[in-house]
């Protein structure tokens, strides 16, 4: 229910940042990671540069390289079933995954999350982008206010659970807004990542 | 030049998925990797939640997205699921625009 709103949410997000229907289905298909590909139409939908959107898009989509660590142990998967699985490497099954109490389970449970949500957002997307023009000026106004508060919503358990992350989240905000005005759009995103994660890890290390 | 970055982001982003599972483990007993990795998309988050709610173009910006954001705050802080924390931000959002 929440992938299909979402799903929804973003074919409409990324139809109004300028993206064709078969683009933005292309990007649930083929890229299918719900906050890079949000990150990405924001940023070309805010006009910035093509290396930034795609540079968005990959730092976001690097702790699906972190899940893929934790992941690849118990999957126990190889050859041309680990190009698959891969592809279903995401928050969401990671979560289900690895609340599984043993290794079959794991397996099934990563499964039968990664094929429903696969199916979910993409039918969720191309609803989205095909609705999107039907939608009154209302409708428009409520979605805007969706994508920043998805990004909290992913955000949240972070804050919630890591006084480290607090320190990190609230640096990014303020770089960002700050930089905001005098850089192009979407680069103030990764300058703003790129200096607090980076400079607070080597700090700490 | 859309479709370049959709096909370019899309190879990189499954790459990362697959770099994951095909990487050794020991990548991630180093400290420096694990930081990065864990605490980049929490600055990266924050950055994409302002700049989408606050910032119009290069213009910082008061708007309805930010009712939008502060209703799904207060949702967050009640611990509402997903689903109902987007709809409360896109129903502040829609009540502040009509009455504005």
């Amino acid at each position: 229910m929440a992938v299909g709103l979402y799903g929804a949410a973003f074919g409409a997000a990324a139809t109004a940042a300028g993206l064709s229907v078969l683009q933005t289905c292309t990007l649930s298909l083929l890229m299918f990671t719900g906050a890079s590909q949000f990150a990405l139409v924001g940023v070309l939908g805010a006009g910035g540069a093509p290396l930034a959107a795609v540079a968005s898009a990959l730092l976001l989509g690097a702790r699906n390289t972190l899940y893929g660590l934790r992941l690849a142990g118990p999957l126990g998967v190889r050859g041309l079933r680990r190009v698959v699985a891969a592809h279903a490497v995401i928050d969401e099954t990671t979560a289900m995954a690895l609340a599984a109490p043993h290794a079959a389970a794991l397996r099934l449970s990563f499964a039968v999350t990664g094929a429903s949500l696969f199916l979910g957002w993409n039918v969720s997307t191309l609803a989205g982008a095909l609705g999107s023009s039907l939608l009154g000026e209302s409708a428009q106004v409520a979605l805007d206010a969706v994508v920043p508060a998805a990004f909290l919503a992913l955000l949240w358990p972070r804050l919630r659970n890591s006084g480290t992350d607090r320190v990190v989240a609230a640096g990014g905000a303020v770089i960002a807004l700050a930089l905001s005005p005098v850089v192009p759009p979407g680069l103030q995103v990764m300058l703003a990542a790129a200096a607090v994660g980076l400079g607070f890890g080597w700090w700490r290390r | 030049m859309t479709w370049a970055i959709v096909l370019a982001g899309s190879l990189g982003c499954y790459l990362l998925k697959y770099l994951g599972l095909a990487a050794s483990p020991a990548l991630l007993e180093r400290p420096a990797v694990r930081r990065a990795v864990e605490l980049v998309p929490a600055a990266l988050l924050a950055a994409l939640v302002v700049v989408q709610a606050f910032t119009d173009r290069q213009a910082l910006v008061l708007d309805a997205r930010a009712a939008g954001l502060t209703a799904a705050f207060v949702a967050l802080l009640l611990r509402a699921p997903f689903l109902v924390v987007l709809l409360v931000a896109g129903g502040a959002a829609a009540g502040v625009h009509a009455l504005a």
